[in-house]
């Protein structure tokens, strides 16, 4: 079998103590909050740290806090997300995120602040240490191109997270805490377009809280394209939040797309013409088009980019006539591919 | 063949549904597979795989690598000077490269240390200088001049191999058809995906013999190409086959890290172990081909096929495994469904760098099969019939013999129509259903056994021997292996019902080449007929022997002796009878010590041209099925609703094992239509030399899982087979060949869009919708079938028209057949021959 390579390994309770570990660890120093993306990567030797810092064992990351808003641990599972009921009643589209990442079995392991931070996926990437020397590495670890995009001057993998469009799409923000200090930061400034650097997040740093403000006005909506509707990631999510007034007027609106970049895209261009309307099949059709422009799909995840850009339009749509109040229930089954169960 | 008394009286657990013998110790996890194996002193051993797709190695250097702590031995292609290979006519294979290499994860190396970790650290300190040579990435590249083929022994450029017959004149037939349907398909190559990757540990003895247990689902080819390349007596070698965790053909090659562990043990003397990693197991492929195919189809008005004309063109990859076999099976099945007057086909398998293609599940054939039943899909609705209707018109005759000399037995094939046709509401459904709501049908067949082995022998294709004592314990040895198909089961409860005693009474033994008699392994859907028959003739020699004991006792005739219950009886008095325990320690009163053998040898094949020994087989299964899909119009998302199936499987030995095969191969089916595929990755020639496989993890080569199966409506058709033991025939391969043609057929009553290629993805539907709503032919499949050299045609009179099963290429002979072909049609209707 493929088996880990060594490394030393801490599983501190505290997370003062977390943090003075990754200080004095330096970027050698990885963070273990479930593992179940990380440890496969390490057996390919994608990622190599010398050091593992779990965070399983700080009680302050497993906790969920009801205020005027909600504000999650880091380290709580998919699974414990998913069985939050105020999160799914208050944040549907975060919540319908959550209860598609991979399988129950990996979710009931893989933590929020793991997805966040999640790796980007590339075909190139994900695979062993004998085949990527075959290619002479790439440019994501080892090597010089990006195999994808041979001219790309940067890293073309592909942000495969489930749950930060849903997050971006509701404004969330996370608290970021280091031996140093902390500082709160927007979902929507924490990543950037380069595969290989795809966080702002320093090494030092621990991705502690997402903090959700109060959304009563508020309606979001998840919808995410894979092959297999049982295990597979995202090969385009579109993340929708909208608040709209009493006559369906939208006053503001918020949507993400995901896994069609290295960093999840805010259409500002979208939230700015949806501004003031009303979401009639015309606007829908036309909200399609400008996130299909956002898109730029690329052949290095499951199915053709043609195909998947293609589908940005239907799945908006999907979006925005769940946000509509449209019953979508038959269709997110069927044409999502989501899981039968 | 088991003789008339078996089949007249009722039978107590045949039929019945069971749990079968080899259930609980594998839900409980106690069954021990190759990996389980754990021996004192054992070492472990990991190979060093290719990195380059093609390359003559100038130098290995190992020196840092074996002083590395903790590495005891450190092996190269300059230790196995010996080449080995599946098939006699494919000898191409070493345990470790020598001089070149042909795909990246081709071993070169292997590292045997104290534990993986450092077998894996050693690894990366051996130096491989490679000299680069052309890789050559597709069918299209291996058909061009070369001056460095892949293999000396390629026919020409990277050709593997060439196959051109002709059964009859087939471009007469074309001719005087009133419509010629020509047609071409792609089939993607697709893998395995057993569970279990593959493992083997070898324990050598202090005299110089060694042990081998290993994954493989053909203990006996593997001891055969051991003793070759070890230069062993075979004698002093033992292969056990452990139950393998799904095998579906991946598992029939001799493979090279048996080969290494072996000999690594040998020069030891320690036990010496290997498992390999999922990628490892995507290197090692033997999986489906991919196939390019091409049908020229005469047809006449009323729905009856006049000739056929197929030409294939495989990618091999870069070794021959069973290769040429692959390449007849793309041909030589096809006339086994519907009556087939003539028949020709060009076949052509080549070289590329890339994991050796070989036999998985239906073997050659379900590519032919998809490319037939769509076509005939469209010759129905050009003809205006219902594609049911079409097949039911042209179904093959039992007791008859093909234009190509394969002997049908029994055929429930049109049974098997009917039944998916009336419990799929399909005259209701066909052409009536909403727009992207559909249903397609197709049929298939498939061999119970491959009539020939591997190599040419004469000698039993299975032996079955029954050890029975004075305990009244039974042990039944088979060299069958269990791959998960049941074997074990289908062996004990055949010898239950023969000597009417219970499962539980029964030990088997297996899969093992000191102890067991040969069998020639688990693949062509061959050990339920093969072993059966055996096992069904050894247990009728210990029933003899022991009711001619017991008759002795109670003073009656041995033919009025009844075994039931676990009691030996007279049949007309009943109350007078003995344990079976009591029986057995009369018997060995009389007898002496108690063991009793069976074997089974194939027919002879009726056609005598050379090729003809591939295809024939003691009896054909035959599946239909109704496939029922919804397409999405925007997105082009297929998804199959429901499957309804019925399999002609002559008798059903285990009801519940037969469902389970059926829904079994119905899965993998549904996999190959929509996603399954084994695809090379070639960067671009300007930057790299690499090719590679694309997708060598069970993440990224996509299967169904359990969630995305559709319901399964299985229907099982019983007719019992003569030449199956108690009438039985396969299961394992043949429910798999309707469901891809079913769901292409199912997605253009749908949608009105034809799919020529699987996998059937989302993005090549919704390209054929586009076509089809810009005005054009909504299709999307391969436009032409590369041009290639082929050598005069074989030609084989077919049997209707006079023909002896010879070949001949002689003009006149040709003529003379066509002449006396004219006669023929005149003075009979029918022409199928029927032999005494």
């Amino acid at each position: 079998m493929m088996r880990l390579p060594a490394f030393r390994y801490h599983a501190p309770t505290q997370l003062s103590e977390a943090a003075a570990i990754l200080a004095n660890e330096g970027p050698d120093a990885m963070l273990l909050a479930g593992g179940t993306d990380l440890l496969p990567n390490m057996k390919r030797g994608q990622q190599t740290p010398a050091t593992l810092v779990a965070l399983g064992k700080i009680e302050s990351l497993r906790k969920s806090t009801n205020g005027t808003g909600l504000v999650l641990g880091a380290g709580l599972t998919l699974t414990e997300l998913v069985g939050n009921p105020s999160l799914r009643k208050m944040y549907p589209g975060l919540w319908q995120a959550a209860s598609v990442v991979a399988t129950p079995l990996l979710r009931n392991t893989a933590t929020i602040g793991g997805n966040i931070c999640l790796d980007t996926r590339c075909t190139y990437y994900n695979q062993n240490e004998d085949w990527r020397k075959a290619i002479n590495y790439c440019l994501k670890k080892d090597g010089e191109t990006c195999w994808v995009a041979t001219s790309s001057k940067t890293c073309r993998a592909v942000s495969s997270t489930d749950t930060a469009p849903a997050l971006i799409a509701l404004g969330a923000r996370v608290r970021l805490v280091s031996a140093s200090g902390e500082r709160v930061v927007d979902m929507q400034d924490l990543y950037q377009d380069d595969g290989a650097d795809y966080m702002q997040r320093r090494a030092d740093e621990i991705l502690a809280e997402v903090i959700l403000d109060p959304m009563q006005d508020w309606r979001s909506t998840y919808w995410k394209l894979r092959r297999r509707g049982s295990i597979d990631f995202p090969i385009l999510s579109v993340a929708a939040a909208a608040r709209t007034d009493a006559g369906g007027t939208i006053r503001q609106a918020r949507i993400v797309l995901g896994a069609v970049s290295s960093e999840p895209l805010l259409s500002a261009e979208a939230s700015k013409f949806l501004h003031g309307k009303k979401l009639t099949d015309e606007v829908i059709e036309e909200t399609g088009r400008i996130l299909a422009k956002l898109a730029k799909p690329r052949g290095n995840t499951d199915l053709t980019p043609i195909w998947r850009k293609k589908m940005v339009p239907s799945f908006v749509s999907h979006a925005l006539r769940e946000l509509r109040g449209d019953d979508v229930s038959e269709l997110r089954k069927r044409i999502a591919h989501q899981a039968r169960n | 063949m088991n003789s008339g008394k078996s089949n007249v009286r009722p039978f107590r657990i045949i039929g019945k549904p069971r749990v079968r013998v080899d259930a609980l110790s594998k839900v409980t996890g106690q069954t021990l597979f190759a990996d389980d194996i754990k021996l004192p002193r054992m070492l472990h051993c990991k190979l060093l795989r290719s990195t380059v797709p093609h390359a003559a190695i100038e130098k290995i250097d190992v020196a840092r690598a074996s002083n590395h702590p903790g590495v005891h031995l450190v092996l190269t292609g300059k230790d196995f000077p010996i080449e080995y290979g599946i098939l006699p006519v494919s000898q191409d294979e070493r345990p470790l490269c020598r001089d070149k290499v042909r795909f990246v994860g081709d071993p070169v190396a292997a590292v045997i240390a104290r534990d993986e970790q450092t077998a894996s650290a050693a690894l990366a300190l051996i130096e491989i200088t490679y000299q680069s040579l052309p890789t050559i990435a597709s069918v299209d590249e291996a058909l061009l001049p070369t001056e460095a083929p892949l293999q000396d022994y390629a026919e020409e450029h990277n050709i593997h191999r060439r196959l051109s017959y002709s059964f009859g004149d087939v471009d007469e037939a074309l001719e005087e058809a009133d419509h010629v349907f020509e047609d071409t398909f792609f089939y993607e190559g697709n893998t395995h995906m057993a569970m279990e990757q593959h493992a083997s540990v070898a324990s050598a003895d202090p005299d110089g013999r060694v042990t081998l247990w290993s994954s493989t689902q053909c203990p006996h080819y593997v001891h055969r190409a051991l003793a070759k390349a070890l230069e062993m007596p075979a004698a002093h070698i033992r292969v056990i086959a452990c139950p393998n965790g799904g095998g579906f053909g991946g598992k029939t090659d001799p493979f090279n890290h048996e080969i290494v562990v072996s000999k690594a043990s040998l020069l030891l003397g320690r036990p010496v172990k290997i498992c390999l990693t999922r990628e490892e197991v995507f290197f090692c492929h033997r999986g489906r081909h991919q196939v390019t195919m091409k049908f020229r189809t005469g047809v006449n008005n009323d729905g009856k096929l006049t000739g056929m004309h197929l030409q294939t063109l495989l990618d091999g990859g870069a070794y021959g495994s069973y290769g040429i076999a692959s390449t007849f099976y793309t041909a030589a099945l096809q006339p086994t469904t519907y009556h087939l007057p003539r028949y020709s086909f060009d076949a052509c398998r080549v070289f590329t760098n890339k994991p050796p293609c070989g036999p998985k599940r239906g073997h050659g054939t379900p590519q032919p099969r998809f490319g037939q039943e769509v076509q005939l899909d469209k010759i129905a609705e050009k003809l205006q019939m219902d594609p049911a209707q079409l097949r039911l018109g042209m179904v093959a005759e039992p007791d008859s013999l093909t234009c190509n000399y394969l002997k049908i037995g029994t055929i429930g094939l049109k049974q098997c129509i009917d039944s998916v046709v009336k419990k799929s509401d399909w005259k209701n459904k066909y052409h009536n259903l909403p727009s992207g709501k559909g249903v397609g049908i197709a049929c298939g067949a498939y061999m119970s056994g491959a009539g020939t082995a591997i190599y040419w022998n004469k000698m039993p294709h299975s032996g079955v021997q029954i050890k029975l004592d004075r305990s009244g314990a039974v042990t039944v040895y088979c060299g069958a292996t269990d791959v998960g198909q049941g074997s074990d089961d289908v062996l004990v409860s055949l010898v239950t019902e023969v000597l009417g005693i219970e499962t539980i009474d029964i030990k088997c033994v297996t899969g093992d080449t000191d102890l067991t008699p040969v069998d020639l392994g688990s693949y062509s859907s061959r050990v339920t007929l093969m072993m059966g028959n055996a096992a069904i003739q050894a247990a009728e020699r210990a029933r003899d022997l022991i009711a001619n004991a017991v008759a002795d006792k109670l003073e009656i005739t041995a033919d009025h002796i009844g075994f039931a219950d676990r009691l030996v009886f007279d049949v007309e008095d009943p109350t007078r009878h003995m344990s079976f325990q009591e029986a057995v320690v009369c018997a060995e009163e009389k007898h002496g010590t108690l063991v009793t053998a069976g074997s089974y040898a194939p027919p002879k094949s009726a056609g005598k041209y050379p090729g003809g020994g591939v295809g024939p087989s003691p009896t054909y299964s035959y599946t239909a099925a109704v496939a029922e899909v919804e397409v999405d119009e925007k997105t082009g998302v297929v998804e199959v609703s429901r499957i309804y199936i019925a399999h002609d499987i002559g008798r059903s030995l285990n009801p519940v094992q037969v469902e389970g095969q059926v829904i079994g191969g119905v899965y993998m089916g549904i996999g190959e239509a929509l996603m399954e595929e084994t695809t090379s990755r070639r960067l671009s020639p300007r930057l790299s030399n690499a090719l590679l496989h694309d997708n060598p993890s069970m993440l990224d080569y996509k299967t169904l899982t359990m969630h995305d199966m559709p319901e399964v409506l299985v229907d099982i058709i019983e007719d019992p087979d003569p030449n199956g033991p108690f009438g039985a025939k396969e299961v394992g391969q043949g429910p798999l060949l309707p469901i891809m043609p079913a769901v292409a057929n199912a997605i253009f009553d749908a949608v009105g869009v034809r799919i020529d290629e699987v996998p059937i993805t989302p993005a090549k539907v919704l390209k054929a919708l586009e076509m089809k709503a810009a005005g054009r032919e909504g299709r999307v499949g391969p436009r032409a079938f590369p041009a290639i050299d082929w050598p005069q045609a074989m030609f084989v009179l077919p049997p209707a028209e006079g023909g002896d099963g010879k070949a001949s290429n002689k003009p006149e002979r040709k003529r003379a057949a066509k002449m006396h072909a004219m006669d023929k049609v005149e003075e009979q209707t029918t022409d199928t021959v029927k032999p005494s």
